[in-house]
């Protein structure tokens, strides 16, 4: 951390469960072209905290590296999710998988309703959230930007509730930004952060300025022309929309207020009216 | 025959694979006599009878720390792996981690 004195961009970190993070960019690491894409990727943004999937080992006698070999343990937090669980059971299992791989309790929980738009199933995911929590797990909980639901599984003792800004992949940004605004209001008992959805630097520098706790991202990264430039844009944004949201921005209003003075205006100038023509 | 005095076995499996094997329970390199019927991520294979998980790991070449492993839908831990044997008809899912958001 910085010293609040000389570095008037200093912020608090992040916790998520056991682990304390400098940067608020949580970044995915599915898509990429490759699994060296994927680790620069991963370091030009920033992040401290990334995501992984869990799936049947490749039992072909061809097959590859692993993507483990590509990510550093000591510099990352792995956040293993529950992608592709439709049911309580089947999240609660990779869960219960994930934990024994990686030694750790933090988990994402996804819990879908289905193929087409990949939003989350509210009663799987709010029954899976207190299994888990149960279990002991550290649980961040993507969800839908309904406030109440925020609030329920805040309740329930998640990590972190992560409400989507958009369908996941859309990349359509925070479509709702009241809704976001109406969780941070409701929820104090863990952070919130933007879970999917975000397409631009706008979206996340958008996000931040409502005064969510972090945003987790991916295919605008992944999936970007250059993702290695995506990269940074996504870091700068962050570091952008989170210092605008410390540093208070001004009120909107509808007419103009004048940043010169309006006094000692010089013989002659200003509005015809108001120059002192006598 | 027992396979308990074996320090090593590989799978069956890799026979199909074309992938060395070696057996110690024969002494050969002929195809075990004692074989069990297990699927494997969804893939029916033959394994020694009374394979442990770890030595399912260490036969498929995998790296013991990148794998959680299931049988019939109970996570086996690292810790309970050599003392697991696998039997006849028991469902084996091997897991890892791989690049998702």
């Amino acid at each position: 951390m910085t010293d609040p004195m000389t570095d008037p961009t200093h912020d608090a970190p992040l916790i998520l469960g056991e682990h304390t993070l400098s940067s608020r960019l949580l970044v995915g690491t599915g898509k990429y072209a490759s699994f060296e894409e994927t680790a620069q990727a991963l370091e030009v943004s920033g992040t401290d905290c990334v995501t992984v999937a869990v799936r049947r080992v490749n039992l072909d006698a061809s097959k590859g590296p692993s993507l483990l070999e590509f990510i550093d343990r000591d510099r990352y937090v792995i956040l293993p999710n529950t992608a592709g669980c439709f049911d309580v059971k089947s999240a609660v299992r990779t869960c219960v998988l994930s934990r024994d791989l990686l030694g750790t309790k933090l988990v994402k929980l996804e819990v879908l309703g289905d193929k087409t738009t990949l939003l989350p199933d509210p009663v799987g995911t709010l029954e899976a959230t207190e299994e888990l929590v149960n279990q002991g797990f550290d649980v961040m909980v993507y969800c839908s930007d309904d406030p109440r639901m925020c609030y329920r599984l805040a309740e329930l003792g998640a990590t972190a509730v992560m409400p989507a800004g958009s369908p996941i992949g859309s990349g359509q940004g925070v479509l709702n930004p009241n809704a976001i605004r109406i969780i941070l209001e409701l929820v104090d008992a863990c952070p919130i952060i933007v879970d999917a959805g975000v397409g631009k630097a706008s979206d996340v520098c958008a996000a931040f300025e409502l005064g969510v706790e972090g945003v987790l991202l991916n295919s605008a990264i992944a999936l970007a022309n250059d993702p290695l430039r995506m990269a940074a844009a996504m870091r700068f944004a962050a570091s952008a929309g989170r210092q605008t949201y410390l540093a208070g921005p001004i009120p909107k209003r509808l007419y103009a207020n004048a940043s010169s003075p309006t006094e000692g205006m010089i013989a002659g100038t200003g509005l015809p009216a108001e120059a002192g023509v006598s | 025959m027992g396979r308990q005095d074996s320090a090593r076995a590989f799978c069956v499996c890799r026979v199909a694979r074309g992938l060395p094997f070696w057996n110690d329970v024969c002494g050969s390199n002929a195809p075990l006599h004692h074989t069990l019927k297990i699927v494997l991520n969804g893939s029916p294979e033959e394994v020694v009878d009374a394979l442990a998980v770890d030595e399912l790991i260490e036969g498929l070449a995998l790296a013991p720390e990148q794998v959680a492993v299931e049988v019939n839908g109970e996570l086996v831990t690292r810790a309970e792996r050599a003392g697991v044997q696998l039997s006849e008809g028991d469902a084996v899912e091997l897991v890892t981690l791989v690049g998702g958001g």
